[in-house]
């Protein structure tokens, strides 16, 4: 070989210069052009991580209260002549007994001054409906509880619960100031002071009121223009109507003194505590007031000299718990009888109507046993389907247009594989509704062709190399398949199926035609009982109205997002582990 | 070579062919590809005990022919075999012939050292066991470390047996495919370029083995190394384009070729 260099271009062979300006400004060009398309991947990274982050961080952040339940401690007094009158501890004689009157009682007893009975009524509704079952199964647990006076746990209703977890109404707390004289007539209370106590509130008031004219003013100046020789009469009583409310507020705003009484459907409500006491204000003066005695005194009280006034924001009307059920609950709560807890009871028990009760064993048992027929079905028929298919099948048309359509099969929207389960399961069959052997069916239906299409990949993978050795030595060829090539593709196929898993694990749609949405408390005992699955339950607690269910709603989600995680994670982890360099 | 193993003797005690007997008759063989008609009329015989090469430029169907002897063609569905090869006067296309026995007595060495991602001993052990060559334990052993002794590989790998074979370097796994074909006492193997992914040095080792195997199985070298051929080979037979051009024992062919096309490929001059 000849130095390229010092020979002269033969002719007819073009020379080219690259070091010209022309050339060096398109490698400039290139690198602007790689730096830009780096910069625009780097971009969708982010962005879709930021995504990411906010979709978990909001999940979670909705998510978490589902995890904890609070609960008032009182002390029982667990009646035999309630629970066991005859005294013989049979278990149907303890399921029968009266734990609702024994609960009920001792909450009851925590506020002697509520006799009306209306008001009972809503003093009984903040004790979930499922604390009597309770105290029933830890009874039933321990008959020698029969008798004695045991400390246990309450559990809330779904409102007092929200109330805690700072779901309900803003309240805000300043001390008041100045010496009160009280004077207790029935519920009714008449407070008083020198020099003006009230002062601050009932500026607080009318400024509240001002704001009130103000927003109704926005609203009347939003009304369309009235028009000349008009004659919508609704309208124009309306703008009168309104009117009138704004003049009226800012004159009763701008009246500086002049004592006001509380509208509690659209203000928001102020209440007095002191010694263990709870009146909420009805008629504020600058130095007197007169109100409602909610809770009261732990004694006799004429004179007070320290206390506190909160205000809660919401008017009374526009939230679930009244203003008597917030001073109950923050009355038992500085008593130290609230206590917040983990609640083991989202993880054991069924679906509920009250939120408080309500869990997801019964769904995460349906999408166990579900995900179980699922396996069951789709591994050894679709790893049987891929080895024929790529080992053993001839290659001919019939097998081409196989293989086209368990290609397709993978694309076709999952509510299609729900009609087919049920006109084929159920209308055919007749296998029972809404139970995880038909939803395990159908949704092995859909991971089917994924599974196939993974196995028959892992399968390809396996170098042919490998089975020419066995064939050298003398294996057959379904030998060399299964003792060598199926071993090899096992992590691929594995992986495959766990995905598949996955996919089928968060999948709704199928499973709402075949009945997997019903209402079902009991937790599924078998593959034929009525069940639902984590998906389902998600979508059908995101429908409730119920604030609490929100919570669960996000809760449920964080608990299918993690079982998610984990079996991608394992099929993450199952690559690494076995990938092979051949 | 000498091994007292139960084995060999076995061997031994079969008949005696004829020692010019060919032990592998090739008659009329074509092979088609689809349309391609990839070997054409090929005749040749294998000698028993001797180490046979083929050489040819890439694509003249010596490794085609190479996979006839033990139907390894088989498994391309689109492949067709016509003419006659006969091991010990025996058609190895006769439909009752069972073709998974057949490459148990003709074993294969690729041109890619190919152990099975399993330990070394399971590597070896896999033929046997599968033919039922061993009663027990004891006796599946002694054939693996035979195996192992007569590839020239124990001394080097008997600390490790139960590491994986694909834990080996490249001529070691060689070697470890030779033990592995000859575990199955076959009568006849098969080397398809069997040192074309290795170093010289691990060459010369297979080489030796090679030469030393010759004793007591009919060897069939495939090679692009006319070196080679030359070394190992007691006979060689030419390819080109399909046909085999000529066919003699090795020092006939290097230094007295008959065809002209024969004279130019080992001389450099195409090829």
């Amino acid at each position: 070989m000849t130095d390229t260099s010092m020979t002269p271009p033969a002719p007819g062979i073009r020379t080219f210069d690259y070091g010209s300006d022309e050339a060096q400004a398109r490698v400039k060009r290139r690198y602007q052009t790689e730096a830009r398309f780096k910069l625009y991947g780097l971009l969708a990274v982010l962005f879709a991580g930021a995504f990411v982050f906010i979709l978990l961080a909001d999940i979670v952040r909705k998510g978490m209260p589902a995890f904890f339940e609070h609960r008032v401690v009182l002390t029982l007094d667990l009646d035999a002549s309630l629970i066991d009158p005859t005294g013989r501890r049979e278990i149907d004689a303890l399921r029968n007994g009266d734990y609702n009157k024994i609960v009920m009682d001792a909450w009851r007893a925590n506020f002697p001054e509520v006799t009306q009975r209306a008001e009972r009524r809503r003093l009984e509704a903040l004790v979930s409906s499922g604390a009597a079952d309770d105290l029933r199964a830890a009874v039933i647990r321990d008959p020698a509880l029969i008798g004695q006076k045991i400390r246990f746990p309450i559990l809330l209703s779904d409102d007092a619960d929200l109330h805690f977890k700072g779901l309900s109404s803003r309240i805000s707390s300043a001390p008041g100031t100045g010496a009160l004289d009280v004077k207790i007539n029935g519920r009714e209370v008449e407070l008083s002071g020198s020099g003006q106590p009230f002062a601050a509130i009932l500026a607080d008031v009318k400024a509240g009121l001002m704001q009130d004219a103000e927003r109704i003013g926005a609203e009347l100046a939003r009304l369309p223009a009235s028009q000349q020789g008009g004659n919508n009469a609704a309208l124009d009583a309306r703008r009168i109507e309104l009117a009138q409310r704004v003049a009226e507020l800012r004159r009763r705003a701008g009246d500086v003194g002049s004592a006001e009484t509380i509208d509690f459907s659209s203000m928001p409500s102020r209440i007095v505590r002191a010694e263990g006491a709870s009146i909420r204000l009805q008629e504020i003066g600058a130095s007197s007031a007169k109100g409602f005695l909610l809770v009261a005194p732990q004694r006799e009280i004429s004179r007070i000299d320290s206390w506190t006034v909160a205000t809660f924001a919401t008017p009374e009307s526009n939230r679930k718990a009244s203003d008597a059920d917030i001073a109950w609950l923050e009355t038992l709560n500085g008593r130290g009888a609230i206590e917040k807890a983990f609640s083991t009871r989202f993880f054991t028990s069924g679906d509920s109507r009250e939120p408080e009760l309500a869990g997801i064993r019964g769904a995460l048992i349906g999408s166990a046993l579900t995900l179980l027929v699922t396996l069951m079905v789709c591994l050894p028929l679709g790893v049987g389907a891929a080895v024929y298919l790529e080992e053993f099948a001839p290659k001919n048309r019939f097998t081409d247009i196989l293989e086209v359509n368990i290609n397709n099969l993978a694309a076709v929207p999952s509510i299609v594989f729900g009609l087919l389960g049920l006109a084929m399961f159920l209308n055919f069959f007749g296998l029972p509704r809404s139970a995880p052997l038909v939803g395990g069916l159908v949704l092995a239906l859909l991971v089917l062709p994924t599974i196939i299409i993974a196995s028959r990949a892992a399968l390809k993978a396996v170098p042919p190399s490998i089975k020419e050795a066995a064939l050298g030595v003398g294996a057959s060829h379904q030998q060399a398949i299964f003792h060598h090539v199926l071993p090899l593709a096992m992590p691929g196929i594995m992986t495959g199926t766990i995905i598949g898993m996955a996919h089928a694990l968060g999948e709704t749609a199928p499973l709402l035609m075949i009945g997997m949405v019903a209402f079902i408390v009991d937790i599924p005992q078998a593959i034929t009982d009525p069940g639902t699955v984590l998906p389902v339950q998600i979508y059908l607690w995101s429908d409730l109205p119920e604030v609490a269910f929100q919570a669960k709603t996000a809760g449920a989600i964080l608990v299918l997002l993690g079982f998610l995680f984990v079996m991608n994670g394992a099929a993450i982890l199952l690559r690494r582990r076995f990938e092979r360099r051949w | 070579m000498s091994f007292a193993s139960p084995m060999i003797q076995e061997q031994a005690n079969m008949p005696e062919p004829a020692a010019a007997a060919a032990k592998v008759a090739a008659r009329n063989v074509n092979v088609y590809y689809g349309e391609k008609h990839a070997l054409k009329d090929v005749s040749v015989d294998i000698p028993v005990r001797a180490v046979t090469s083929f050489i040819g430029p890439s694509g003249c169907g010596k490794s085609t022919f190479l996979r006839c002897i033990n139907r390894m063609n088989d498994t391309i569905p689109i492949c067709r075999v016509t003419g006659d090869i006969t091991i010990d006067g025996k058609d190895i296309y006769d439909s009752r012939l069972d073709v998974v026995l057949l490459r148990a007595r003709v074993g294969m060495v690729f041109q890619k050292p190919n152990p099975f991602p399993k330990s070394i001993y399971e590597n070896v052990a896999y033929g046997p066991r599968l033919h039922g060559m061993a009663r027990s334990k004891t006796e599946l052993d002694e054939i693996v470390v035979n195996s192992l002794k007569r590839a020239s590989l124990f001394e080097e790998v008997k600390d490790r047996l139960q590491e994986s074979g694909t834990g080996l370097s490249g001529g070691q796994q060689q070697r470890l495919c030779i033990a592995r074909a000859i575990a199955v006492s076959p009568e006849v193997i098969l080397m398809d370029e069997p040192c074309s992914a290795l170093d010289p040095i691990a060459t010369a080792k297979i080489e030796e083995l090679i030469d030393e195997l010759r004793s007591n199985f009919t060897i069939v070298i495939v090679t692009h190394s006319m070196q080679q051929a030359a070394r190992v080979s007691q006979r060689t037979a030419f390819f080109h384009l399909g046909s085999l051009v000529e066919e003699g024992s090795t020092e006939q062919i290097f230094t007295n070729p008959k065809d002209k096309r024969t004279q130019d490929y080992i001389t450099g001059r195409f090829g």
